[in-house]
């Protein structure tokens, strides 16, 4: 493997672009892709369907065998609302392997000694998603309910199609979010991947049990959309 | 998908192995490529072998990283890559009707 190969790998690791290490066996030679990157015909399906499952195997192509090694950005969770909920699943979502994030630029409540141990940005969603831009392996859960601090990264979060996007309030309140976000521009079908009420419908009351219900639902989003385009490469 | 979402990690071998490089170290990456049957460890997993028989990283549960550092000293010495197969003697494998047992793929090759 060339050194520049090894390189290359790393910093789109580190940058959270999806990237695939494809190395031909039989010479032992490698080179990095990016999605859309132009691919030999012969394999370009199995890279296709390897950014989509994340997934890596071997290929063979004119009895030549090559290796796909896809490298997909670890699931990251932007909180907004540094609230009650957010305090039980910090913890929670640790635990899962989320790397987890909250973003209130209400200093009263983003403070360290409600939140030890978690990144905490104590600004306006606007500010920290310009230096720290949502993308398709993230999850965001909107959670202050206050138009002001949720609306923009909502609307943020569906134009990069994060793989999760929820809100909290009631189906009221909800409501009038969706008059607000089509009147931002947002088409019904963008603004329908919202999950709102947010969480799974297990009857949650407290903090602790709404966090359990935000990241079952979270999960969910995950994993079956992964097993959804998996079983469609299966039928292709 | 289990292993490429886990939580991103500076520990991970392929950083490792580029730090190892940086640091004027010779090194080789070993990588499971295929597996049969019951694996202990997934497709893409890794480990890195510095030229003093250091590792870092697992391709099994520790069954045959013995085997794979030792070949790892003749691919940094001559730089020509080697495709290693292990049988693991596994229940489960038998139990799916593999005659053979489940099996590892293992590249290994030289960094630079």
């Amino acid at each position: 493997m060339d050194i520049s190969s090894l390189k290359a790998l790393n910093a789109a690791r580190h940058a959270r672009r999806a990237v695939i290490l494809l190395t031909d066996l039989t010479v032992g030679q490698e080179r990095v892709i990016a999605p859309g990157d132009p691919v030999e015909e012969g394999l370009a399906a199995a890279v296709d369907e390897a950014f989509r499952s994340g997934k890596s195997r071997v290929v063979e192509m004119d009895g030549r065998k090559f290796f796909v090694n896809v490298h997909l950005p670890p699931p990251r969770l932007i909180v907004i609302g540094a609230v009650h909920v957010s305090q039980a699943l910090a913890p929670m979502a640790k635990i899962v392997g989320y790397d987890m994030e909250i973003i209130d630029p209400r200093t009263a409540f983003a403070t360290e000694e409600r939140f030890p141990d978690i990144p905490l940005h104590a600004e306006w969603p606007e500010d920290v998603l310009k230096t720290r831009p949502l993308d398709a392996f993230t999850a965001l859960a909107a959670l202050t309910h206050d138009p002001k601090i949720d609306d923009y990264p909502l609307k943020e979060a569906l134009l990069a199609d994060c793989f999760y996007v929820g809100a909290l309030g009631s189906r009221r309140t909800h409501a009038a979010r969706v008059e607000r976000l089509k009147a931002s521009g947002l088409s019904e079908e963008q603004i329908g991947r919202i999950h709102a009420p947010i969480g799974l419908d297990i009857g949650a009351a407290s903090p602790a049990e709404i966090a359990v219900a935000v990241l079952g639902e979270i999960i969910s989003a995950l994993r079956k959309r992964n097993l959804k385009t998996e079983a469609e490469a299966g039928k292709a | 998908m289990q292993d490429s979402f886990s939580p991103d990690d500076i520990s991970a071998p392929v950083d490792v192995a580029e730090r190892w490089i940086e640091a004027g170290r010779t090194v080789a990456i070993a990588t499971v490529i295929e597996t049969w049957g019951s694996a202990p460890r997934p497709v893409g997993s890794h480990l890195v072998i510095d030229g003093e028989g250091n590792f870092h990283g697992s391709v099994s549960g520790g069954c045959v990283e013995g085997s794979v550092i030792t070949e790892a000293m003749d691919v940094i010495a001559d730089g020509k890559p080697r495709l290693l197969e292990f049988g693991v003697a596994d229940e489960t494998a038998w139990r799916v009707g593999l005659s053979c047992g489940g099996r590892i793929s293992v590249y290994v090759e030289r960094i630079g």
